[in-house]
């Protein structure tokens, strides 16, 4: 059996017992809501935290509310809980969809949607056994000094590998982030830095406590995603569309791709494309083909990378499709949401 | 660093000194001598290991106990009521579904969760609910079957 | 008999295990918890090829809670491996390491963690040599030799084989087709991640439980490699959590912990992590195939050439009986007037390929099937016509001196092609039907309301397409893994007093439910309900040999050594029956658990007041059954590979779409007629059948163990894909009986033949669906988009293997082809009465 290594775990009942506990350790602590990431990198040594702050007794982070500003998810709401929250399903379609194509149900019974905002970059240099790391010579970002993906590289190309990341940018959703020295509400996007390792642009003290979605207001969403098997995998590209409509005739949009980059990609000049337009089928195609531009996929997931790149552009055409009423166009129909 | 803890396994409570990095999976197999809760990957990977934690299906591989102090653990050693098998451990005898039998513990307690919830599911449902647990053996044919079988009894037993 | 006058024979009933493995009772080698048992680990080579220059042990032995390190200086220095010709396997690594995985050291520890710890403590030092990870890398390096030993540099073994003129049987084709395929390799993933535990007791005996299908095997491996007489060990092999191949070879994890037993004086546990079982392995060969063969303008074949390479890993293992077995078996299927195979398996710095769940076939099978299939188009004929027209005819031999018994793949081509609807579905789907006017997309929802839409419904990306392909498999090897007349199952049976019936057989039941059988056959000759039969399996000390859960074996020839053993029990009992009731004991028979004359009733005997006569009479009641196969080896070098007591059928249609924008092919249906001889248990005859499309399925489209930079590319359970319930189909089986007269009251095999036709069924729905050849699995979405755009760049829409290795095959052993002559005597075998 592949075990943890050993730490020391602090059950803080506050957020604020939280970051401070966090502050104090600094980088020998780690954060861990549902175990599903933090615990199978901690039993390949890739986490090796001497401190586990565990979130899961903190109730403040659990929990779904509507307001009248919009909606607030808890961080530690489960990905079960808002995969089949009905009002976010009517609402925010895509993030429902996105929830629940994490992983398997068990692990949606367990991680959260913190957890899969926060969720480690992961390459398959890197997703590995110490012994096997060691065995190749170990990459960047842990105990070695090169990246193997790129070697000529002096970053590390892991790959951003949440669902609702790229969703929750789409929506344009805010995070509310709790240090040890107060709290700051930021937008999603900001949360994000472009480097596998240094990954995410929050102090080691900051909690993700609320994910915080303005109302649902004419927009409409889809989310798809691209892997191998309908269950277990992470997604080797995530295709997030929101479009703000009006009638028939697109107001806003936000086009975000998932994993084909160390963050979730914005396609912004195919959003452009959208706005004060209807939605046709030249208009899908033409914004699909830009939407593909960012989508620079590396060797370092499941599937070959030019076949990543290349069913980007198809994903694309097909949310905008879905999202125009265009028929569902072929995919899986419980991809589109 | 090890600590006291107190679980409420199949509705007994387990004293158990342990230490603080030992997975459920391994206290239940390890401490408790429930061997009933089988393991494939200890990665979250392979479903091998779902227990019910609260009723829902959970990997005790990346659970920790004390995580779980204070909630109601069920493993397969707690399916049945007694000696009367329930229906699904009835289902999956009569019709085959268990072949080697490693991933059956799994399935088992992911099937009566879903049958909790949801007494009459359709064959989508039973394969979405049991999409997060491998079985090499016996192409889940057998085991849809006897979810199915097991969920139509169930259903005529309350009516 | 006939079906109608069996009792257990045929009836649905439950494994009789089923009810300890639905809760939680079965106990797996991992589940055993001995007092002051010890956790060992295995320190694994972390080079793909070098010399070790030495070990360093101190800083692991000095660890709190190390009782014992062990290295190659701590045992023996005896080679071992699964085949007498090739013993090139170490328990632990002496002088040089193979692949990444390679076994070196052992630590015994207090505990699992401790003895992880004390293995990172182990100081190697290594002196790296070039890392051969390919056939083509393995032949072009001459110099850099993984073994010393072989056909050649590098080549593991070279056979060439010819029956009849091939050459020019090819000269007087009307169609001759050259083709070439790449099969890649997999793994077996069984559930349970082998584990073993060991104890050496203070008077010198050792046992070992381990999660293994052959336990004589590891019980001859044990007393060579340990140097300890095989009167003082004793294996047990525990309830396996999943075989398919990957746990019948005996292991270095099995032999290191008895050496720590023996050191420590404790019972020593050793379990595989996941990823140590990639290493361990023994999986489904990478091979590359060319195949040439002639056709009549009808579709006959006039002959076949073959070619394979298999690239076999670091190691033999049964690695010279798969090289066979891409060549042998396919002239079990249709007919083959001439035919010739040339094999050669080359090593490699990867662990050990081997036999995985149709061992050697499924690769061939696959490149014939496909062939098939392109040369019925470019003859304008139906494929599933074309095969049910060159079917074999039973109780004949085939080219190369195979006896075939009954053959039922006419009835299951026919009952798969109506089930399935194939002829209807073959015109309407596919790439001629999508350039008529009619729409093709979505085959179940039909036409769907789209009256209102405003703007005209794009022609969907999803291509409906239907496949066909069929194939054979051997019930159990006709000759064993060691060379000896003894049998190749046995059996005993015991009646106690009280009416309860003990078999006792080597045999292990690996899921497949060998156990159950056992029961069932015993409980139909003695006229008991299998509840009254206990099994005691797979026990070296009290069971006699059976050879192991391979071959899809157990059926045949413990069912035949069981029905031998109870039936002398029957006759024993029925002499004393027969004195007590006056009567003949041939008007005696045993049925709802009583022996008496059918006329009158109520005058026979409880069985087990039969049984207290017959212990009254005979003594003890315990009889033997033993049983060999039919001694018909080619009288050729290398004709002991195929022979087979008899062989099952199976016809697979798989219906599919694919989805031309993205390549990704849904499974709707699979339909699989299934030539079982006859069934024991509908149950687990489908079972089996499941299990193997399951398996099928994941080997066409998604599993493929591979390696980069010298390492497994993705040793885990995550990135190895395995499907899950939403990647399987719905599974609609149909078993076909033959009463085969080699079979235990006419069984043939299950467990392994459903799963080779099933890979180019959905190669060939493919090409149905796209017009596409993807000569190569696994067949993955990137491959059909690539095949999709060789087409719009005007070139052939084939995606496959480009070339082949330079490499000269043996002259060819050259033998006349038996082709259609009769088959040898049926029903003839060793130890018959």
């Amino acid at each position: 059996m592949i075990r943890l290594p050993s730490f020391t775990y602090l059950a803080p009942r506050t957020l604020a017992e939280a970051a401070t506990a966090m502050a104090e350790h600094g980088r020998d602590a780690m954060l861990v809501a549902g175990g599903t990431d933090l615990y199978p990198n901690m039993k390949r040594r890739q986490f090796e935290p001497k401190v586990v702050v565990g979130l899961r007794g903190i109730r403040e982070l659990r929990g779904v509310r509507v307001e009248s500003g919009g909606w607030t998810i808890g961080a530690g709401t489960t990905l079960s809980e808002v995969s089949t929250h009905p009002a976010i399903a009517r609402d925010f379609p895509a993030l429902a969809t996105a929830a629940g194509l994490v992983s398997s149900p068990q692990l949606r019974n367990m991680g959260t949607i913190g957890g899969n905002v926060c969720v480690d970059t992961r390459c398959n240099y890197y997703n590995q056994s110490y012994e096997w790391r060691k065995a190749i010579g170990f990459c960047m970002k842990k105990d070695g000094d090169i990246c193997l993906v790129a070697p000529g590289s002096s970053r590390c190309w892991a790959v951003s590998s949440s669902d609702t990341a790229p969703v929750l940018w789409a929506l344009g959703a805010r995070l509310r982030v709790v240090g040890a020295g107060g709290e700051r509400i930021v937008p999603i996007a900001a949360l994000y830095r472009d480097d596998g390792i240094e990954y995410l642009a929050k102090r080691p003290d900051e909690i993700v406590a609320d994910v915080l979605l303005p109302p649902a207001d004419g927009w409409r969403s889809a989310y798809l995603k691209l892997r191998r098997r309908g269950s277990f995998d992470f997604p080797v590209l995530g295709v997030a569309v929101a479009a703000r409509m009006n009638g028939d005739v697109v107001r806003e949009a936000r086009i975000v791709l998932g994993a084909v980059a160390s963050l979730p990609r914005p396609a912004e000049r195919a959003a452009a494309e959208l706005v004060g337009q209807r939605i046709t089928r030249d208009l899908v195609t033409r914004v699909a083909d830009l939407a593909a531009g960012p989508s620079k996929p590396l060797d370092n997931t499941d599937f070959t990378h030019p076949y990543r790149k290349r069913v980007t552009r198809v994903f694309v055409a097909r949310a905008l499709a879905a999202i125009g009423g265009l028929g569902d166009g072929g995919p899986a129909s419980e991809e589109v949401a | 660093m090890k600590v006291r803890i107190a679980l409420t396994v199949n509705d007994e409570v387990h004293e158990a000194l342990v230490p603080v990095h030992k997975t459920l999976l391994e206290v239940l197999r390890e401490d408790l001598a429930l061997t009933g809760t089988k393991h494939g990957c200890e990665l979250g990977e392979c479903g091998t290991c779902t227990v019910l934690v609260d009723g829902q299906p959970v990997l005790s591989c990346l659970a920790l106990p004390l995580e779980t102090e204070g909630r109601r653990i069920t493993t397969i050693e707690g399916l049945a009521d007694g000696a009367r098998l329930h229906p699904l451990q009835q289902a999956f005898a009569e019709l085959g579904a268990a072949q080697c039998g490693y991933c059956t513990p799994g399935i088992l307690l992911t099937a009566a969760a879903l049958l909790s919830e949801r007494p009459s599911p359709t064959r989508q449902e039973v394969k979405e609910a049991l999409a997060g647990n491998l079985c090499r053996c016996t192409g889940y044919t057998k085991i849809l079957d006897a979810v199915e079988l097991a969920a139509l009894r169930m259903e005529r037993a309350r009516t | 008999m006939t079906k109608n006058d069996f009792a257990v024979v045929g009836q649905p009933l439950p494994k009789v295990d089923a009810w300890a493995k639905v809760v939680g009772e079965t106990r797996y080698a991992d589940d055993l918890f001995l007092p002051r048992m010890a956790y060992a680990k295995l320190l694994r080579s972390s080079h793909a090829h070098a010399r070790i220059r030495s070990i360093d042990t101190a800083r692991a032995r000095a660890l709190p809670g190390v009782y014992a390190v062990v290295t190659a200086a701590d045992l023996p220095p005896v080679k071992f491996g699964i085949l007498p010709v090739s013993q090139d396997e170490e328990a632990l690594c002496a002088d040089k390491v193979r692949m990444v995985g390679d076994p070196l050291a052992a630590v015994a520890a207090v505990d699992e963690e401790t003895a992880d710890l004390a293995c990172r403590l182990i100081d190697v030092t290594y002196e790296p040599l070039p890392a051969l990870m390919s056939i083509f890398d393995a032949l072009a390096h001459p110099e850099v030799r993984i073994h010393e030993y072989g056909d050649g540099p590098n080549v593991h073994k070279n056979v060439a084989l010819q029956f009849g003129d091939v050459d020019a049987a090819l000269v007087g084709a009307d169609l001759v087709r050259e083709d070439v395929f790449f099969f890649e390799g997999n793994t077996h993933l069984p559930m349970e991640q082998h584990a073993a535990v060991a104890h050496w007791t203070s008077d010198g005996k050792l046992t070992l439980w381990s999660s293994t299908q052959t336990p004589h095997y590891v019980h001859r491996v044990l007393a060579k490699v340990l140097a300890t007489p095989a009167a003082h060990i004793r294996v047990i092999a525990t309830p396996v959590g999943g075989g398919f191949g990957g746990k019948t070879d005996p292991f270095s994890h099995e032999i290191v912990a008895c050496q720590l037993s023996k050191l420590t004086g404790r019972p020593v546990k050793i379990a595989l992590t996941r990823e140590e079982v990639f290493y361990t392995h023994r999986g489904r060969h990478p091979v590359l195939m060319w195949i040439k063969t002639g056709f009549t303008k009808r579709g006959d074949i006039t002959g076949c050439h073959l070619r394979t390479w298999l690239d076999g890993g670091a190691y033999g293992s049964y690695g010279v009986a798969s090289t066979f077995y891409t060549g042998v078996i396919n002239p079990v299927t249709y007919k083959i007037p001439v035919y010739k195979f040339e094999g050669a398996r080359i090593f490699t710095n990867k662990p050990a390929c081997g036999p995985k769940r149709g061992h050697g076939t499924p690769q061939p099978r696959f490149a014939l099937e496909c062939q098939l299939d392109k040369a019925a188009e470019q003859l304008g004929l139906d494929p599933a016509d074309l095969r049910r027209r060159i079917v074999v005819e039973p109780y004949t031999k085939t080219a190369n001196h195979l006896t075939v018994t009954t053959i039922g793949l006419g009835e299951c081509i026919d009952k798969v092609v109506e089930a399935s609807g194939w002829r209807a579905k073959r015109t309407r789907y596919g790439v001629t039907a999508a350039m008529g006017s009619q729409p093709t997309g979505g085959s179940r929802e039909g036409g769907a309301g789209c009256t209102h839409l405003v703007q005209p419904e794009p022609p969907s990306p999803k291509k409906p397409g239907i496949g066909i392909a069929c194939s054979a498999y051997m019930t159990g090897a006709g000759t064993a893994i060691y060379w000896n007349d003894m049998p190749h199952s046995g059996v005993i049976v015991r009646a106690d007093r009280s009416g309860g019936v003990a078999i006792l057989c080597g045999a292990t039941d690996i899921g497949q439910g060998s156990d159950s059988v056992l029961a069932y056959l015993t409980a139909e000759v003695l006229g008991l309900e299998p509840v009254d039969v206990q099994v005691f399996p797979a026990d070296t000390s009290l069971t006699p040999v059976d050879l192991g859960s391979y071959s899809s074996r157990v059926t045949l020839m413990c069912g035949m050594a069981a029905i031998q053993a109870a039936g002398r029990l029957r006759d024993a009992i029925f002499k004393a029956v027969a004195r007590k009731l006056e009567v003949d004991p041939a008007a005696l028979v045993a049925r709802e658990r009583k022996i008496g004359v059918p006329d009158d009733w109520d005058k026979a005997v409880s069985f087990a007041r039969a049984v207290e006569l017959g212990e009254a009479m005979h003594g003890v009641l315990a009889f033997p059954g033993s049983y060999a196969p039919p001694k018909r080896a080619g009288k050729y070098k290398g004709g002991g590979v195929g022979p087979s007591p008899c062989y099952s059928y199976s016809a697979c249609v798989v219906e599919l779409t694919v989805d031309e924008e993205t390549g990704t092919v849904d499974l709707r249906d699979v339909w699989i007629a299934h030539d079982i001889g006859r069934t024991l248990n509908p149950l687990l005859a489908e079972g089996q059948v499941e299990g193997s499309i399951y398996m099928g399925i994941g080997e066409a489209l998604m599993e493929e163990q591979v390696f980069r930079k010298g390492l497994h590319k993705q040793p885990s359970m995550l990135e190895y894909k395995s499907p899950t319930t939403l990647e399987t189909p719905e599974i609609h089986t149909i078993l076909v009986e033959t009463d085969d007269p080699e079979g235990p009251f006419g069984a043939k095999e299950v467990g392994q033949g459903p799963l080779l036709p099933v890979i180019p069924a959905i190669a060939n729905a493919i090409h149905h669906a796209l017009g596409i050849r993807i000569d190569e699995v696994p067949i993955t979405p990137d491959k059909i988009l690539k095949a999709l755009e060789l087409r719009r760049r005007g070139k052939p829409p084939r995606v496959g293997p480009e070339r082949l290795p330079l490499f000269t095959f043996k002259d060819p052993l050259v033998v006349e082809s038996a082709f259609g002559q009769p088959a040898d005597a049926i029903g003839v075998r060793p130890f018959q009465s």
